[in-house]
């Protein structure tokens, strides 16, 4: 952490759970005078997924504020609710509905976290927001993968500017998950053993299809196989279904090769989801929208990098290019599963931890 | 640390903890029939008198309770029903929209779930139940009240409201009125048999004594339905074995907070006075809340104009000033005050609220602390509200 700490206010958000409140606790043997805030997204925190597997529900805001006081920080709730549903649940609603596959998490670090908290922290005279993420920003300014690459959470924060980064500090990043939970167990934390968060926060049942029905209404729709042309199935709305998903489709009608079915596009206007053969899904050039240059100023010219284009997703060899507004990869070679509302994450390569260049919004593929 | 919420909870005085450790050395349910059972029995007794007589009450009309939530639902369920109980039309209770949420939950409770029909009175901008409603109230429909509730003096924004007044006017059409007086006792003259009312709610740890400890004063005549059922201590109203070190601390404070009510108007409204001209002076567009003249002698309340209360709350706990935003919590989530949204506020001006409230440790100290630290608060906090869009 940074050698300025001694005396500087920041602001922990403290979610519930291991991550936050052992980062926090971080921040405060580093001298920084810390203060502890959950963020309260949910307009009815009943409502939220409950026990210990989300982040937003009422048993998440007493395990913050049992962590803060163990910590013996100041520990306040904020309420984002209606920042949060405008900006991150609408628009996962939107992008559904638009044909396109958001990722909520990355949005809500771009709009609420390092945003609106962010810019409220600020006013009120701290200096940065600590968070648990699992990244590497040191003194150089620059964003890294967290030494645990099984829990980096780079691809998500990428999307964060270089002033958003300039008021973030990450305490975990040169850590790996078990060494946190040790850690936390050893300060007391009562939550030091509990379980990760993998799913939507505000998907109270996990179940992202019905949400969404609930929300944008049953249209039934055709699926349609790309080379005949030929309806193989039927839907209860395009805006369920990914690019590269196979599961859950329920074709009527076997393709002529018996080879299994990938969805290739979601046409919402005219409310179609087009399934074909596996390697129908591989692209080689990716087209993003609203770029962002974590490592400096935009590149001039094409940058010889890797790219990710999905959580979790591989990396590949890739060229970027800014211009325009856009950035564009041209793939070393070709790969499955790119959705459009994912983030195309550029990375260089280092011994040190690959560095995050910037990143941008997947808007369209070609093969 | 300046501490500026007594009306959260308020030191103990050292003569309660005192008493409170002398009883508490001592084994005997005040039940048991045995001799410590009876010296137990004596002390709560003595306790008692010590209540009734420090509030103008008889020792018998004294019940004992958990506290002023307890007390508050224990008179606001048990009367409404009772009296239901006794007469089948009255079915309404009538309670004043600027209630503790003790008070206006339970009468909210008693709406959902026993099908109650619930009146709620307007106050006027300075917090006043408006006695021109009561009274409309009662010409319309005074068959059907069961009871009447309201406070002595609100919590969040101090005004003193016009309980003999409204407990007369209940009186006269025969209906029970219950006011929660926590607020009120030892800030300001309390005598429950000169104010007419037939049930009042006092508490221990806002006056110098324990939390967890209260009374509920009940009139003999006045039914009452229990609550908890059990061993029918306390005239059967309230059973459940009795506190005797609690009860015995909140005799000793109840007794010596009334008896020095007079000089703590005094020297705590002096005080409360200096507070509001410094703040007025540091913050010129501050607007103090509640009645100007006719309010709690400790109470300070402001709307800090273009600020959230909890920014500001934030702010000043940094510096290691503790008070409140007056309004009730959801996990610990800022609401904006049904009291100040009652008088007529906006819910900007309900969310930029601060509670100062002084007590029987307040200092002029306290005041410089804080006249020194709200500026720049102030400010800051302004700038965080105008980075909120449409919430500032």
């Amino acid at each position: 952490m940074r050698s300025r700490a001694r005396g500087t206010r920041v602001l922990a958000a403290m979610s519930g759970g291991v991550d936050s409140a052992v980062a926090a606790a971080r921040a405060v043997d580093a001298g920084y005078d810390v203060t502890g805030v959950h963020l309260a997204l949910a307009r009815n925190p009943q409502t939220y997924r409950s026990g210990a597997r989300g982040c937003c529900t009422l048993e998440d805001a007493r395990d913050a504020r049992r962590a803060a006081d163990v910590i013996g920080i100041p520990f306040y709730v904020w309420d984002m609710a209606d920042e949060f549903h405008a900006s991150v649940v609408d628009d996962f609603v939107a992008e559904y509905a638009a044909g396109r596959t958001p990722n909520p998490c990355l949005r809500c670090n771009e709009k609420i976290k390092f945003a609106a908290v962010l810019d409220r922290a600020i006013a009120l005279g701290f200096d940065a927001v600590v968070t648990g993420h699992h990244a590497r920003l040191g003194p150089d300014g620059l964003l890294r993968r967290s030494v645990d690459m099984g829990k980096d959470q780079s691809y998500v924060l990428a999307v964060l500017t270089r002033e958003q980064l300039a008021h973030s500090i990450f305490p975990l990043g040169d850590s790996f998950k078990t060494g946190v939970r040790a850690e936390a167990a050893e300060r007391g934390l009562a939550v030091a053993e509990k379980p990760d968060s993998h799913d939507i926060c505000f998907i109270a049942d996990g179940d992202t299809r019905g949400f969404l029905a609930k929300r944008l209404g049953e249209a039934p729709g055709d699926i349609v196989d790309a080379a005949s042309g030929d309806v193989v199935g039927s839907h209860a709305g395009a805006f369920g279904f990914t690019v590269g998903q196979r599961k859950g489709l329920n074709l009527t009608r076997p393709s002529a090769d018996g080879r299994p079915r990938y969805v290739l596009s979601i046409t919402p206007v005219t409310n179609t989801v087009t399934v074909g053969p596996g390697e129908a899904l591989e692209v080689s050039t990716v087209a993003a929208e609203r770029p962002v240059w974590t490592a400096g100023s935009l590149p001039s010219t094409p940058t010889e990098c890797e790219v990710q284009i999905r959580a979790h997703g591989e990396t590949v060899p890739a060229v970027v290019t800014v211009a325009d507004g856009q950035m564009t990869a041209t793939l070393r070679w070709p790969v499955r599963g790119v959705a459009a509302g994912q983030a195309l994450v550029a990375y260089r390569p280092d011994p040190a931890g690959d560095i995050v260049l910037g990143s941008a919004t997947v808007s369209l593929t070609r093969s | 640390m300046t501490y500026l919420d007594h009306a959260a909870t308020t030191p103990m005085l050292p003569e309660a903890i005192e008493a409170y450790a002398l009883a508490a050395r001592d084994v005997g349910n005040a039940s048991s029939l045995h001799a410590p059972g009876r010296r137990a029995r004596r002390t709560v007794e003595e306790a008692r008198e010590r209540v009734a007589a420090a509030l103008g009450a008889r020792p018998s009309e004294v019940i004992f309770t958990g506290g002023g939530t307890e007390s508050d639902n224990l008179a606001v369920k048990g009367v409404f029903w009772a009296r239901r109980t006794d007469d089948p039309k009255r079915n309404r209770v009538v309670a004043s929209a600027a209630e503790h949420h003790a008070v206006l939950d339970a009468v909210d409770w008693l709406g959902r779930f026993e099908g109650a029909d619930v009146s709620l009175l307007p106050v006027d901008e300075l917090g006043r139940v408006d006695v021109a409603a009561v009274r409309f109230e009662l010409d319309q429909r005074c068959d059907e009240i069961a009871m009447i509730t309201a406070m002595w003096a609100n919590n969040e924004v101090g005004t003193v409201q016009p309980v003999t007044e409204l407990a007369a006017m209940a009186a006269e059409c025969g209906i029970p009125f219950h006011t929660d007086a926590i607020q009120a006792i030892g800030q300001v003259p309390v005598d429950f048999a000169a104010c007419g009312a037939a049930a009042l709610t006092a508490t221990g740890h806002k006056l110098g004594g324990p939390t967890g400890v209260g009374a509920l004063l009940l009139g003999r005549e006045v039914g009452c339905t229990p609550l908890l059922h059990g061993g029918g201590q306390e005239r059967d109203v309230r059973s459940g074995t009795l506190d005797v070190a609690g009860i015995t601390a909140f005799a000793v404070a109840v007794e010596m907070a009334v008896k020095a009510q007079q000089e703590t108007a005094a020297r705590v409204g002096a005080l409360r006075d200096e507070l509001v001209s410094r703040v007025q002076a540091a913050v010129p567009d501050a607007v103090l809340n509640g009645d100007p003249e006719d309010r709690l002698p400790g109470n300070a309340h402001f709307s800090f104009p273009g600020c959230e209360g909890d920014a500001l709350l934030l702010l000043l706990d940094a510096q290691g000033i503790a008070c409140s935003t007056g309004s009730a919590c959801s996990a610990g989530i800022a609401q904006p005050s049904h009291v100040l949204l009652a008088m007529g506020a906006d819910e900007a001006r309900a969310r930029s609220t601060l509670r100062f409230s002084l007590g029987h440790t307040s200092t002029l100290d306290d005041v410089d602390v804080l006249a020194a630290a709200l500026p720049s608060a102030v400010e800051r906090a302004r700038r965080a509200g105008s980075v909120r869009g449409g919430r500032s």
